[in-house]
């Protein structure tokens, strides 16, 4: 992908339209992900959160389709305009790294233990600009270790000469190596002390504000995703369940499981929370045989009935403050578009 | 809060922990002071390295501390295993990892029943059976009905549910303290909430002492009636959850609630490198190479930046019932 | 489950009853291994029946009806040996003490490395490396000298020979056992037992033991094997129990009254295909077990 061929700002670098994902194993089929659709602009952060095994970090490999290849897929993926899912094996080898690129939960174990990191920085280089003399690589490797706040002479370091968050830096630093338009973060900061992982967030952040790149950050910690992202999806059985800015789902959630979760994470010095641990009863379903109706209805303290007849389609808020969306200079973006405030809930009108 | 003034206390007085290690003597724990009552919960926060889990081992008697004592109501605890039985009666412990802690090939109801047969308590004196007091332990954690669950193997069931087993297992000895490390940090979010409940009723129904090992500031904040920061294997603040949290007198507590995503309206004071290596604890404060108030001159402008670098803190002792204190020169001035 | 008249360890039995019907019917997918248990279920039965299906007069010199070597025939359907007792005969009783040698001697092997395993991985310091020093010592002896030496040492018994072998066989099993209990002993398991208020004995009878067991299971079937071998072995060199008959000393007799010179393939053959036939079907299964009883190999196939 070159530099010429990058999108405009404001256009979306990513955009997943009614993506399934159904994970083919010897006890059945097993539905990762139900039809999500969403986009992210350069320069945004779109937070992805939910528990584990809502499908999270099913999303996360299938925009780089590292899904496994037994996998049933369906829907679009589009990074930058091209379609990840349908592209050949060589156009799909230049989306990865030079497109998009992945950070991987669990640093040390996603860095070859035997190989300086300055060299394996340098290798997706190698491979995607081959015309790049080896000075001018190790130029760029020591330019981006300084991004990332390591001094250049750690390019001769192997992995374990390194502690947990300089080893997460290495990994954003080659995630970063070929100037993609988006990064996928996964769990980045949570094998991390709060310390370190304030260091990697704020990293983080600085990268996507100063050079534009689009981010999807993947995090079970809504605290995180608050304080770093610019909209928020909330996921609960493979289907986006709330999106909406960050600020909004976070602080004022509408649909039952996105407000329980964020009930989860109470603030220091919140006088409700004190002495008053919220948590939602029950167990995240079982994705062989979903129940009929809204998958969430079981746990739910607000279940009607209805609830259990058909599974409530994602849908934009009625936004109290007037006709415009929550969301910003959306502009007319037709029916549903994925950038408003949506949640999937029947009981919403209600309240 | 509902803290029993003459129930049992559980006392960490001056423990040492210290390891050979190729490196040199690791100091895990460097003169740690802490103390538990019944029916109070005390949240212990730390970094990894800070030493808290040591601490926590080292109250439940399975980590000898190399110096210093460890008290159950004033009475220090026998070195000899045997001796032990009815300290292991009275404070258990909940380990962090719920799927690593249940042996797998046992079923729920053997792994209750564990801590009743080895203390020859099958027969309860109450006069409950062995498959009585397994039920009730399992009910007390929030698993009920107990009995279709006796049966379960531990990868039969979901995070929540192997973490309420291990607190059966501990609560089936009927103890009066207990010590949970990390005991939500390998939960999902929305189980976490109803592990920290079942905490809190606990301690209203059982009158239960609870100290909690955790790296999360919320979690203190959530349940816990007072709050120890460690650092580097030492207790550095301790007081009341609201003092400790919200006007922090330490620095590095500070610093903490600064960056945690958890506080909000405080500027991020995000601190340089990493907990120093056990092995080379700084001399003088032992915050002091990473300490911000060093750093931007308010421990100049105080008078104590000498003191800082050169004279060592002595170890924090147990406050009384509603004091707060910091080991800062900052805080308390040297001389 | 939902029977509530019966009490928890009669439902305890089912339950395990459960896993056994589970473990069988995948031991059952596994064709090597089914066909490792037909073999040997055939060989059991035989020397079980060995007085119903062979009068032991066979046995005896004086008694032989036979001629020399004589060859296959409608009488003697694998001829007959040097003394002209019937071949099938002490075939069949061979494999009496071949069996019983073999399983004798897997049983001592497996004793004393399981419990030398166990105990220098469970408690290592001083006692630890020593009992690991003298583990991998016996290791580094080639084994059938030892043998051979501490069998010259007594009067050759069928229980001898199989103490010999069982001495000089289990650092195998004890650096197996060793390796497993490490791992174990590392679980936090162990650490809530520890809390509980367990001892030793409790945390290695049941915690550490029972998550060792499955390897001892599957690794005896292979001790078996060579225990068979190291019988027929010590016998051939005329170091077996000279009052009964085994594969061994057949294959022995065969040899010194030079059954390959004259080509008396009947004499020669059959224990030794017996041999093969034994220790390649505890392998079978051995194999089968190892993947049954290790969840990690299951996926595998």
């Amino acid at each position: 992908m070159s530099a010429e061929a990058r999108v405009e700002p404001g256009a979306p670098v990513l955009a997943v339209e009614d993506l399934h994902l159904t994970y083919v194993t010897a006890d059945g089929d097993v539905p990762a992900l139900r039809g999500v659709s969403l986009e992210v602009r350069s320069g945004e952060v779109l937070g992805l959160a939910g528990e584990s095994g809502c499908g999270k970090s099913s999303l996360a490999s299938t925009v780089l389709r590292l899904q496994p290849a037994s996998a049933r897929v369906s829907g679009r993926v589009l990074v930058s305009g091209e379609d990840v899912l349908t592209l050949r094996w060589g156009a799909l080898r230049a989306v990865r790294w030079a497109g998009a690129s992945i950070v991987f939960q669990g640093a040390l174990h996603s860095l070859d233990p035997v190989q300086r990191v300055g060299h394996q920085i340098e290798e997706p280089i190698a491979l995607h600009e081959p015309g790049t003399s080896p000075a001018e690589r190790r130029r760029r490797v020591a330019e981006l270790l300084e991004q990332v706040g390591l001094p250049a002479a750690r390019a001769r370091a192997y992995p374990h000469q390194l502690s947990g968050g300089q080893r997460q830096r290495v990994m954003i630093a080659m995630a970063l190596a070929c100037r993609p338009d988006l990064v996928v973060a996964d769990e980045p900061t949570t094998a991390l002390d709060v310390m370190v992982q304030a260091q990697v967030l704020a990293l983080l952040s600085e990268l996507v504000r100063g050079s534009g790149v689009a981010m999807v950050l993947i995090s079970h910690d809504l605290s995180v995703l608050g304080q770093m992202s610019d909209r928020v999806a909330v996921m609960y059985a493979g289907r986006v369940v709330e999106q909406g800015p960050a600020s909004a789902v976070l602080g004022d959630a509408r649909h039952p499981y996105a407000a329980a979760l964020s009930g989860a994470f109470p603030r220091v010095g919140d006088p409700a929370a004190r002495f008053a641990p919220s948590g939602l009863p029950g167990d995240p379903p079982d994705l062989r045989s979903l129940p009929p109706g809204c998958p969430f209805a079981p746990r739910c303290h607000r279940a009607a009935p209805t609830c259990a007849e058909a599974e409530p389609a994602l849908l934009p808020l009625a936004v109290p403050s007037g006709p415009t969306s929550a969301a910003g200079p959306a502009g007319p973006a037709g029916p549903a578009g994925p950038r408003e405030r949506l949640a999937a809930c029947v009981r919403l009108e209600e309240s | 809060m509902t803290s029993h003034p003459d129930g049992p206390v559980l006392e960490a007085r001056g423990v040492s922990v210290r390891f050979r290690t190729r490196a040199g003597e690791a100091r895990a724990l460097d003169g740690a002071d802490l103390r538990v009552r019944a029916g109070e919960i005390v949240a212990l926060v730390g970094e990894s390295g800070s030493g808290k889990t040591t601490l926590a081992r080292t109250l439940v008697g399975v980590q000898r501390p190399t110096e210093g004592q460890v008290l159950l109501d004033g009475t220090p605890l026998p070195t000899r295993a045997k001796a032990l039985a009815p300290f292991r009666r009275r404070v258990q412990m909940v380990l962090q990892d719920p799927a690593g802690a249940l042996n797998p090939r046992h079923t729920v109801y053997d792994s209750v029943a564990e801590g009743l047969r080895l203390h020859g308590l099958s027969q309860g004196a109450d006069g409950r059976g062995e498959e009585q007091q397994v039920a009730d332990a399992l009910s007390a954690a929030g698993l009920r009905p107990p009995e279709p669950l006796f049966l379960r193997y531990p990868h039969e069931l979901s995070g929540g549910q192997r973490q309420r087993v291990l607190i059966a297992g501990a609560l089936a000895l009927s103890p009066q303290l207990l010590v949970a490390d990390e005991p939500v940090s390998a939960l999902d979010a929305s189980i976490r909430g109803e592990v920290l409940a079942l905490l809190l009723s606990l301690r209203e129904t059982l009158g239960l002492g609870v100290l909690v090992v955790t790296h999360d500031l919320g979690l203190a904040w959530n349940v816990a009636d007072r709050t120890a920061v460690m650092y580097l294997g030492r207790v550095v603040e301790e007081g009341p959850t609201e003092q400790v949290l919200t006007d922090p007198q330490h620095p590095y507590t500070q610093a903490l609630l600064s960056v945690v995503p958890e506080v909000e309206g405080l500027a991020p004071q995000v601190l340089r490198g990493e907990v120093p290596d056990p092995t080379h604890v700084p001399a003088g404060c032992r915050f002091h190479p990473r300490c911000p108030a060093l750093a931007d001159g308010r421990a100049e402008a105080a008078g104590v930046a000498a003191a800082c670098r050169g004279t060592a803190l002595p170890v924090l002792p147990i406050a009384e019932d509603g004091a707060h204190r910091a080991a800062c020169h900052l805080v308390t001035p040297p001389g | 489950m939902s029977a509530p008249t019966l009490t928890p360890g009669a439902l305890a039995r089912r339950r395990r009853a459960e896993s056994w019907r589970r473990g069988w019917s995948e031991f059952r997918t596994h064709r090597s291994g089914l066909v490792g248990l037909g073999v040997l279920v055939v060989f059991v039965l035989v020397a079980l029946l060995a007085p119903v299906l062979a009068d032991s007069d066979g046995l005896s010199v004086t008694k032989a009806t036979g001629g020399v070597l004589e060859a296959p025939s409608a009488q003697y359907w694998l001829g007959t040996d040097d003394n002209g007792r019937s071949v099938l005969t002490l075939l069949i009783w061979g494999s009496q003490v071949s069996l019983m040698v073999g399983l004798l001697a897997t049983v001592i092997s497996m004793g004393i490395g399981t419990l030398v395993g166990l105990v220098s991985g469970y408690f290592g310091g001083v006692l630890g490396q020593v009992l690991f020093r003298v583990t991998e010592w016996v290791l580094v002896l080639p084994q059938l000298v030892l043998a051979i030496v501490l069998a010259s040492l007594f009067d050759p018994s069928l229980l001898v020979i199989s103490a010999v072998i069982g001495v000089t066989s289990w650092p195998g099993t004890a650096l197996l056992i060793r390796a497993q209990t490490l791992s174990v002993k590392e679980r936090a398991y162990l650490e809530r037992s520890r809390v509980l208020g367990a001892g030793h004995l409790h945390l290695l009878r049941r915690h550490v033991l029972p998550n060792v067991v499955p390897m001892v299971f599957a690794n005896t079937t292979l001790t078996v094997a060579i225990a068979i071998l190291n019988e027929t072995t010590l016998s051939f060199l005329g170091l077996g129990d000279p009052t009964r008959v085994s594969w061994g000393s057949m294959l022995e007799d065969a040899f010194s009254v030079g059954a390959i010179t004259t080509g008396s393939w009947w004499y020669l053959l059959p224990p030794g295909l017996c041999v093969v036939g034994v220790v390649l079907a505890f392998t079978l299964v051995g194999q089968a077990l190892e993947s049954v009883l290790d969840p990690r190999l299951r996926g595998r196939r």
